[in-house]
Parts: C-alpha cells; structure tokens; sequence
C-alpha cells in the first residue's frame, strides 16, 4: 500500500531520531522508537498515538526548523495521529467526518439542539417549553424519563460499539496480541500514566508550548476537562441510579451527589477547555498539525457548551427559559455522544491503548 | 585592534562582557552573574542556532566518587586522569588537568543548580555509563535551561552579535565592537570571558595546517567556528597554545551536510566490517579495540587517505548490530555490484575481500568483548571480531573526516588567565571551552571532556572575571 505523505515524513524523522536518541528520557515514544530499527505503518500509529504532544523534542531538538533536517516531531506525530482515526473509524462510511472535523461537529451540533427544541415543541402544548416548573419530575414533563434514557442510551451504545470497533482496528493495525489486554499490569500501568498524564510534561519540567521555556499549563487544564468529564459522567450515572432504583426523580436538591459531582465536573469541562484553547492559541505553530485545528477546537467547544448550558440549567431551572436550556443542554449532550468517536474524543482512546502497549513492551525490556 | 571613528558606543560598561554563546560562556556568565557582576553574553548565532557545538553535545565526563542517580558507578579523579593521560599521550597541562579533573566533582551538582537536568546513559551509550553524565534532552536542552537561569539572573544576552574586533591595550581588554544588523557598536566592560569555540567552520585556516586535503573534511557543528576571535586574541600579543592539526575528528557519513550534520551521522559499524580506500585497499586494523575507545582515530586515518573518502564494508550478518544513522546503508547483492555503486574499481575490491575473507580465522563472535575472531597473515591485520563478508546482501557506508572541534587556542593558567607572549598573566581577559582546549587536551580525545573543559574553565573564568571587575 502506497504510504501517505505523513507516514512517509515520520518515517524519515523516526530514523534521524532514532540515531540521535538524546530525547529518550522525556517521553515514551522515544523508547518505544528505541526498539525498533525500521518502522511499518503500524510502528509510525503507534507511536503518533503515544506522543502526548508535550513539545520538548521540538525545543531540545538541534535539527528543528530552520536546521536543514527540518525536524517536528510533534507537528508530524499529530498529522499522523489524526490521519490514523480516520484509518479506524467505524464504520468506515463516517471515516470522512474527520476530513472537515469541525464543520462536520458543528453541524451534528446544531441539527442535535434543533431536533430537541422541535420535538419539545411536537410532543408537548407549544406554550409547555417556555413554562416555568418547580420540584422533581419537572424535566419529564418536556421529556419522559423513559424516552430520554432510551435516546441518550441508543446513543451511548453507538458510540461504545464505535469505540470497540475503533480500538480492534488501531490494536490489529499496530500487531499487537490481543492477550496483552488481559494482562493485568500493562493495563494497570496505562491507567496510571494515563490518569496522570505522566508523559505530559517535558520530561519532568513540565511541557513547552509557546518558546523554549516550559510551562505547565496545559496539563492542569486537561486535567480539569478529563476529571470534570468523569465527574459528568459519574452524575449522570448516580442520577440514573437513583431514578431507578430509589424513584427519586430529577432535578436533585442542590446538595445532593447528582448535582455537586455535575457542578464540579461542569465547571472542570467549561474552565479546562478555556484553559486548552488559550494554550492552543498561543502555540508555537512548527509545533502543531494545521490540519487538526478544526477537530480539537470542536471538541473543546463540545464540552463548554455542554457545561455551561448544564450549569446555566441548575442555575435557571425554575424559571421560564428552563425548557429551551434543556432542549440545549439534552442537545449538545447527544452530539457530544455520538460525534464521541468521530472526533478528538478518540485520542485518548488510542492512546490509552498505545500506553498499554508500550508497558508491555517497556516490561519486556526490562526482564 | 584599531576602530573608526562612526561607532557608536554602548551606554552601559559591563563588569564581564563574555564572547560566545555555548556551554563555556554560559557558565562564564552565570558564575559572574552570580558573583554580583554586571554581564553581557555576545552570540554571532541566531536564537534557535545560539551555542556553537554545545547544541550538538550530549553529556560530559565529571569525576565522582560513587554511583549516582544517573551514573552507575564511581569514577575516581584518578581513573580520568589515567584517562586523559592516555588519549593525550601527555600532550597535556598536567597542573591545569588534574584541576580541571578535582573541579569537575562540584560540576554535577552546580549544572544541575542551573536548570540543567541529568539521565542515565543514552540507548547505545552503555560503555559511558559510569564515567559520563548524559544530559536530559541533549545539548540544546542544555542550553535552553543555562539561557533561561542566566536571562533569570539579568545577564543581558544579544543574538546576531558577532565580535568583529576587541580594543585590547598591552594586557588589558577594554571593550568589544560588535556586528549588529543597526551598524556596529562598542561595549566596554572591566573583563573579558573569551568563549567563542575554535576555527573548525573556517576551511582556508584548517588548510593552513593540514594542507588542501582539509577541504574534503566535514564539519559535524556549528557554521560560525571560524576563529576570528582566538585571531584577535594571539594577534594581541596572547600566548597559543597547540598544535593546528590536532582535532577531535570522527570518520562520518560522507553524504553528511559540509555543516551542523551533529550525531546523527556518526557511524559505528567500523568494528564489524573491513575499511578501505578509494583504490578498494584496507589500510587500518578495524577491530584493534572496543569502538568506544578507538571511534575518535579513524577521522584522521580517513584524512590521510587519497581524497579523505574510504568505505565501510560489511554483510548481512552484521547489519544490525549497530546504531542505526541517518543515511541507509548502500546495498547489492554481490562485491563486485557494491563495488559499481561506490565507483571502486570491482576487481581490486573482491580480491580484497576475497583476501581477508581467506585470512579470517574462525572464533566465537561476540560484540560485547575483545573476541577471538581475527585474521592470520594479513596486513594490515583484523585483531577481532573478523567473520568473513560472504553473506549477501552486501552493504557499505562512505566516510569522510568529520571535524568535531579544534585544540589550537590560547594559553590559560590556573585561573583561566590569558597568558601574554611576552610572558605573565593578562590583566583582565579570561578564556573558557574550546578556545582554550589545547592546554588540557593536546591531542586525543575521550567522549565529553569538551564539556568538562568548558564547564570547570567557564566557572572559573566568570568568576575571575568578576572579582576582577569588583577590584
């Protein structure tokens, strides 16, 4: 198969890298690259997937731009990283949602948030959205609790089979086993170096994003957005637990777990990304893929809106506009959902997947 | 050194004004910084290119006396002195050495107090495991952090300023003229740290001690070593020190850039094959000893070859056993194919393999030790790791000398003083790095003294330099 142009150029850096190795201990790629002594398409996802775009190749590199040898490796790690979700996507038919990400997102966004106002609208009197409510049950009587939780469940099932079917392709695609799944310490491993984004930061001092000083900003931030999307997660689910099995209904009482563990969590996915998107602003250009631009400032402009119309809905939820804010919040959650696996959200899947690889291999070095 | 009149002066007068930009003058700066003198760095490099050779460095070799984090074991003051001693075959200062070597202990604690962070060896480096400290991202990464303490500390730093003349009375410095792309412009200061590396960019000044053989050499760092300043310095009055052909020099990928290729040209499949000249002729024991301590001959075994080229030729046995590098390895299937590829003449080059295959007496390879696999009746002979060149693909590697950095420089004493022709120390003027080499390192080579050099001799020149300034 003729090799893409991006495959190509990390090949040609992989082996000028690969006979310097002075990066070695700042991340995992460079060790990973260490075991090999050429590299298949496979080896080039791989590490691409396994690079956290921490930047300090490129400010300790002697052969970055203007050198003639023209080295960026996180600028062409990220270009192969985002080509290589659109080599996984499933299925395949929605591969071409990554090649105009953002518009793609944006679009899914909008036709999402209008279904819900129009059906709010349909199913209900035209006068019921701009009702204002009080109590539990108020949100059910725009949506049925039962309605809702088949929706967002059809959702959210789309995009797990999604994810299964993304992971299985990145995981033949590398040549990887399948047993190294069921292995309990490279798995362990991966979640603690994942869950600390040990290989974000420079190799210790912390990652380099505007010039050759570090600052560790952008790890706090992602931090905040990766826990404040657990939090939501975890509301959501305490949320559904206490419906079904205590018949306690929503909306919660501002002290009760649903709503603290989804404020928490809705101000970490509005201030994180705001946080990222500054960063990201403000980026030394050699250093990013022009092409993923779209794709990440959609992602993060997910997230804020689905934090801010969930909180702005706490905020409002007894007043008038409390319908046309669900119908938001109930919108931007589902495209969040199922644009889940057609967008940024997959980095963390195939790098999750990439650190789980690389402490099986890190492992058998060892011993 | 004469002016004219339409310079502008700077309105400030430094206490250490420092010459060069790498390791050497960064340490100068800071140590003086820190002193309390006022100081400026002058860099002939753009930002991104700022630190000469130090860009390209990767660890440097201190005396310590246990393992460390990083280091696996103790290197006594003792052992690199028997180290020196031996690469230089005393073709060193033996009072300035053994200084250096006592100095060096503090070195690994100091770097690190300035921003500059340690690892373990690097991925093929295992042999410096114990004796050399390998830096944390490399050489730029090196730099960035000394760069970053010094702007931390208020050195003023210029970029694009390169030193086209120093005002210097007898033994005393007086004040710098600097290029700048707004005109030129003179900085006074009370001393001078002179840091600005050697003459290795500049081909007419190697061709002067070397002949014009000198053109065929590679230079594996910066473009902007070209010695104006050591000129400057022994046009003075400045004594020198050293010998104009001794270099730390590398055989390299000949299809490497003329400058700033770095490491990752470098090859180190010598050991496992045999080496010949453009007439296909081998003309050095390529297994005498471990790669480690023989990597730095084979630069000037090159340079005394007809036209500076020669040719790494080994089989598929052998083709992964070594760092990979920057060019692919050339290929064919039989010598005589190979031979067409690098334009030597096919006969001669299979009866020399033919040759020294027929020699090779058979042992129990092994990379790791001085083997038992070498040849019998040959000249020159293949003292180890000699296996016959029988399985194809048959692969080659062209060299040529690579130039790392040139030992000729100024004399310094204990203190980093100039030291004057005319005999006795220079008043106010301090050198550091590879400017002043040559007095520690006559000849030889042992992998990263060059950063020792600059290190210890840039410490001790930026704080000299400041208390002379304070005087």
């Amino acid at each position: 198969m003729q090799r893409s142009e991006a495959l190509t150029e990390a090949d040609r850096l992989m082996t000028i890298c690969n006979s310097c190795r002075y990066c070695e201990g700042l991340c995992a790629v460079f060790p990973a690259m260490e075991m090999r002594r050429s590299f298949t398409s496979g080896d080039l996802n791989y590490l691409a997937n396994l690079c956290h775009s921490c930047g300090a190749c490129y400010v300790d590199c002697q052969f970055s731009p203007p050198h003639e040898f023209d080295v960026r490796v996180p600028a062409v790690l990220a270009r192969v990283r985002r080509e290589s979700y659109a080599d996984y996507a499933w299925p395949r038919a929605l591969a071409p949602m990554f090649k105009r990400n953002g518009l793609a997102i944006a679009l899914t966004a909008v036709l999402s948030i209008a279904l819900f106002i129009l059906g709010f609208v349909a199913f209900n009197d035209p006068t019921a959205l701009l009702q204002s409510r009080h109590g539990p049950g108020s949100f059910y009587a725009l949506m049925p609790h039962n309605t809702m939780a088949l929706v967002f469940g059809a959702a959210f099932l789309w995009a797990v089979i999604a994810f299964v079917m993304g992971a299985r392709a990145f995981w033949n695609d590398i040549g990887e086993p399948h047993a190294t799944l069921t292995r309990p310490q490279p798995l362990l491993r991966a979640v603690r170096d994942a869950g600390s984004l040990r290989y974000l930061d420079g190799g210790g001092v912390g990652c380099y994003n505007e010039d050759e000083k570090p600052d560790d900003t952008r790890r706090f931030y992602h931090h905040l957005t990766f826990y404040g999307f657990l939090l939501c997660f975890a509301s959501t689910s305490v949320a559904t637990l206490y419906h079904y099995l205590l018949q306690r209904e929503a909306p919660y009482p501002l002290w009760d777990l649903p709503v603290v563990l989804g404020t928490l969590g809705g101000l970490g996915i509005v201030i994180g990304p705001l946080g990222l998107y500054a960063a990201k602003a403000r980026r030394e250009p050699a250093m990013m893929d022009d092409g993923s631009r779209g794709m990440d400032v959609a992602f993060l402009a997910m997230l804020v809106l689905t934090g801010v119309t969930g909180l702005g809905l706490l905020l409002l939820r007894e007043t008038s506009v409390m319908g046309p804010l669900l119908a938001l919040h109930l919108g931007a959650v589902f495209a969040l959902f199922i644009t889940m696996p057609y967008g940024k959200f997959v980095h963390g899947l195939y790098r999750f997947l990439a650190l789980v690889r690389y402490a099986r291999e890190r492992h058998a070095a060892a011993v | 050194m004469t002016t004219d009149g339409d310079i502008a002066d700077h309105a400030k007068t430094y206490d250490v004004v420092v010459v060069g930009g790498g390791n050497a003058a960064l340490c100068a700066a800071i140590s003086a910084r820190r002193a309390g003198a006022s100081v400026i760095v002058l860099e002939a490099a753009s930002k991104f290119y700022r630190g000469g050779n130090t860009r390209h460095t990767r660890n440097m070799r201190c005396a310590h006396d246990a393992a460390t984090a990083t280091l696996s074991g103790p290197y006594t003051e003792e052992e690199f002195w028997d180290d020196l001693l031996r690469v230089t075959e005393g073709q060193t200062n033996e009072q300035l050495a053994r200084m250096m070597i006592s100095k060096s202990k503090d070195m690994l604690d100091w770097i690190v107090e300035q921003g500059v962070r340690f690892q373990p060896s690097l991925g093929g480096t295992l042999s410096l495991g114990r004796t050399n400290s390998f830096f944390l991202g490399g050489g730029r990464a090196m730099l960035n952090a000394l760069y970053l303490t010094a702007e931390r500390l208020g050195v003023d730093v210029r970029y694009e300023a390169e030193v086209v003349g120093l005002e210097i009375d007898g033994t005393r410095f007086r004040a710098a003229i600097v290029q700048q792309s707004s005109g030129r412009m003179r900085i006074r200061g009370k001393a001078l740290v002179a840091a600005a590396g050697g003459f290795e960019s500049n081909i007419d000044k190697l061709v002067e001690g070397w002949g014009d053989i000198a053109r065929n050499f590679l230079i594996r760092g910066t473009p902007n070593n070209r010695g104006t300043v050591l000129d400057m310095l022994l046009g003075a009055g400045v004594d020198s020190i050293g010998d104009p052909t001794q270099c730390h020099a590398v055989a390299i990928d000949a299809r490497a850039p003329k400058y700033d290729g770095g490491i990752i040209t470098r090859l180190d499949c010598v050991v496992f094959g045999i080496v010949v000249n453009k007439h296909a002729q081998r003309f050095y024991d390529e297994g005498e000893d471990v790669w480690p301590k023989r990597y730095a001959i084979w630069g000037r075994l090159v340079a005394a070859q007809p036209d500076q080229i020669a040719y790494i030729i080994f089989d598929a046995k052998s083709a992964n056993l070594f760092m990979p590098s920057l060019y692919p390895a050339i290929q064919a299937d039989s010598i005589t194919e190979l031979a067409g590829k690098l334009d030597l003449d096919p006969d001669r080059l299979a009866v020399t393999v033919a040759e020294f295959n027929a020699a090779v007496r058979d042992g129990s390879f092994n990379p790791d030790i001085l083997d038992d696999c070498r040849t019998e009746n040959l000249t020159p002979p293949k003292s180890h790791w000699a296996r016959r060149i029988e399985t194809g693909p048959y692969y080659a590697y062209p060299v040529r000398p690579g130039i790392t950095f040139t030992y000729l420089g100024v004399r310094v004493d204990h203190e980093a003083k100039m030291m004057m022709k005319a005999g006795g120390p220079a008043d106010n003027m301090y050198a550091a790095g590879e400017i002043m080499a040559g007095n520690v390192l006559g000849r030889g080579y042992a992998a990263g003294i060059g950063m020792t050099i600059g290190s210890v001799f840039g410490r001790i020149a930026g704080t000299g330099a400041a208390r002379h300034a304070a005087q």
